[in-house]
């Protein structure tokens, strides 16, 4: 299906070094509409230093980014967001003491003017909250419950949820069911589901064969630095897959 | 568990927001129940009430900034002396001729500068703590205000500069006596609350204020510039202390060396009976009010009744300890278990 699917997002030939240490080396990375990669590989791997250079937080030693086609140079994490690349952090990165939709809208509240003064416009957070949670199939009691009040699996949802409410075309999540009870993995899962059907594309780091297999189409695995293997889930194998990680084809 | 008591339960649990948000209006109003029945004659008087909000007026300014500041998980200890920097600059400046309303409009200045200089120490030279870049301006500021007035004290202000302090606002025209006027400081009080009310609520920024005191991080992450509105709130806070110093001026005719000594702690103390968080992301703007008005009763009532200040300092403390301890309660009903 990727074949025919739009070419959201393609990074050619990164190589990132730190002082001597080489973190990536010629890595190449396609993400599609619609579809959900995995990428997995051992700790240090340069899993997270990929992510963090698609992201915009890192510049790549050498080596391009392509947003849509469009060769691209990222300053910062604002740019990438610009065009519309989201990531859902490991920790969540959520404020507890805020209700669900005004983390959702956190930094691009809207308002409404009211003379020379911008109020924010409960009325419209609350609305757009319920249209997109609505539309990803997220259940919470209501949108003004706060954050620090739901379960792990409901803020990873929340997370999830503010990573898409802006256009987002593609998403970064990093373990994104590493700190979560089991009976809740099945709903995270779920909810990526529908964000492919959405139109998104969806990257997925992950060290947990249960999630790749449950909701990847295409699964890539970095060794030391470099593209180790590549390949349609349809055509591999869970025992393959760990044997990649591990260094062995 | 039957079925009753389950809905006794559920009762009881919807009623804990409610108490959240109002149990400390709550206090408030036993309070004043309790001295209006100990002293019947005096306590709900015109003319004390009206002393009340005089006493409370530059306090309830300071409390407002240091609010703010531990709403981001920071503190601010340097409030009192930036008072009484800014209200010998007042004097000076007036000493020197200036006409009122620049008299009027130094001590704004000088505590917004002030609070600018606790902002970007804090994020410029990225001290650990807020509490060490405003513990070293604690004293830098005094200091500074004895070191241009010569740590004595300049009286005799004119009637404009006074006004906020001490102007009353005659309500004869609505038929009462000549003595149970308005103060303006009361206005005043009202008017910037409702100001920071909106601000911390229904502004971007004040919600930015409150997420950064949840989780910096994810304020980060949401492109909020996290320095920018830390330098913003101890600006602020600043300047609120320079209206603090513009009240006092206004109702003591002078500047003294003495002014705003441990207000900070005051500050603090309303701040934290009114239900603010030192963990930050947590308070409201009328939780601060009822924080400073709790005080400033007990204080009163106290005098009222001729019981010595070092016991209201024994009372003023047990309060902190049982207002927070009551929190701690609420937390732990309302957690998940």
């Amino acid at each position: 299906m990727s074949s025919i699917n739009q070419l959201l997002l393609e990074a050619k030939s990164v190589t990132k070094y730190f002082g001597t240490i080489t973190a990536l080396e010629n890595v190449n990375l396609k993400i599609h509409a619609g579809e959900c990669l995995g990428v997995v590989g051992d700790n240090g791997a340069g899993k997270t230093t990929l992510m963090k250079v698609l992201s915009g937080l890192y510049k790549p030693s050498s080596g391009s980014l392509y947003f849509d086609g469009k060769k691209e140079i990222l300053e910062s994490p604002k740019d990438s967001q610009e065009l519309g690349l989201e990531m859902v952090y490991q920790d969540l990165a959520l404020a507890g003491n805020l209700p669900i939709g005004e983390n959702i809208f956190l930094g691009r509240e809207p308002t409404k003017n009211l003379g020379f003064i911008k109020l924010l416009d409960f009325k419209k957070i609350k609305e757009l909250t319920d249209a997109h949670l609505g539309k990803l199939k997220i259940n919470v009691k209501s949108a003004d419950q706060k954050v620090e009040e739901l379960s792990g699996g409901q803020r990873q949802a929340v997370a999830i949820a503010r990573s898409t409410a802006f256009n987002a075309k593609v998403v970064i999540m990093d373990e994104p069911t590493a700190a979560l009870a089991i009976k809740e993995v099945g709903k995270v899962l779920d909810l990526i589901n529908s964000l492919k059907k959405t139109g998104v594309g969806v990257i997925v780091i992950s060290h947990r064969m249960d999630d790749i297999f449950a909701v990847c189409d295409r699964v890539m695995a970095l060794f030391q630095g470099t593209n180790f293997a590549e390949s349609e889930l349809s055509k591999t194998s869970r025992d393959e897959v760990i044997g990649w990680i591990m260094g062995k084809k | 568990m039957d079925n009753k008591d389950q809905k006794k339960d559920s009762l009881y649990l919807k009623l804990i927001p409610y108490f959240d948000r109002y149990g400390i209006l709550l206090l408030l109003f036993i309070m004043i129940v309790v001295m209006h029945f100990l002293q019947p004659d005096v306590f709900l008087s015109w003319r004390n009430v009206t002393n009340v909000f005089k006493q409370i007026s530059w306090q309830s300014m300071l409390a407002l900034g240091v609010f703010m500041v531990i709403v981001t998980a920071g503190i601010d200890l340097s409030v009192g002396s930036i008072m009484m920097l800014s209200l010998m600059i007042l004097a000076i400046v007036a000493k020197a001729g200036a006409p009122w309303f620049v008299v009027a409009m130094t001590p704004l200045i000088a505590g917004l500068i002030c609070g600018l200089i606790n902002g970007l120490g804090i994020t410029i030279l990225r001290m650990p703590h807020p509490f060490i870049m405003t513990l070293g301006t604690l004293y830098i500021f005094r200091g500074t205000g004895n070191l241009i007035s010569g740590g004595t004290p300049i009286s005799g202000f004119t009637d404009e500069v006074r006004y906020l302090g001490h102007g009353r606002i005659d309500l004869t025209w609505l038929g009462l006596e000549k003595s149970q006027y308005l103060p303006v400081s009361l206005v005043l009080i009202a008017i910037v609350y409702i100001i920071f009310w909106v601000f911390m609520n229904h502004t971007r920024t004040g919600k930015w204020i409150y997420a950064i005191g949840g989780n910096p991080s994810a304020a980060r992450a949401s492109g909020v510039n996290v320095n920018k509105i830390l330098v913003i709130v101890y600006s602020l806070c600043g300047f609120l202390s320079g209206i603090g110093a513009l009240i006092l001026a206004g109702r003591t005719d002078s500047g003294y060396p003495n002014a705003g000594l441990q207000s900070e702690l005051d500050a603090i103390a309303a701040c934290i009976i009114g239900g603010a968080s030192f963990f930050g992301g947590r308070g409201t703007v009328l939780g601060v009010f009822a924080g400073v008005m709790i005080m400033g009763i007990l204080r009163n009532g106290l005098n009222l009744m001729d019981v010595s200040s070092f016991w209201q300092q024994v009372l003023i403390g047990s309060i902190i300890v049982l207002a927070v301890y009551i929190d701690v309660l609420r937390r732990d009903l309302g957690t998940r278990k």
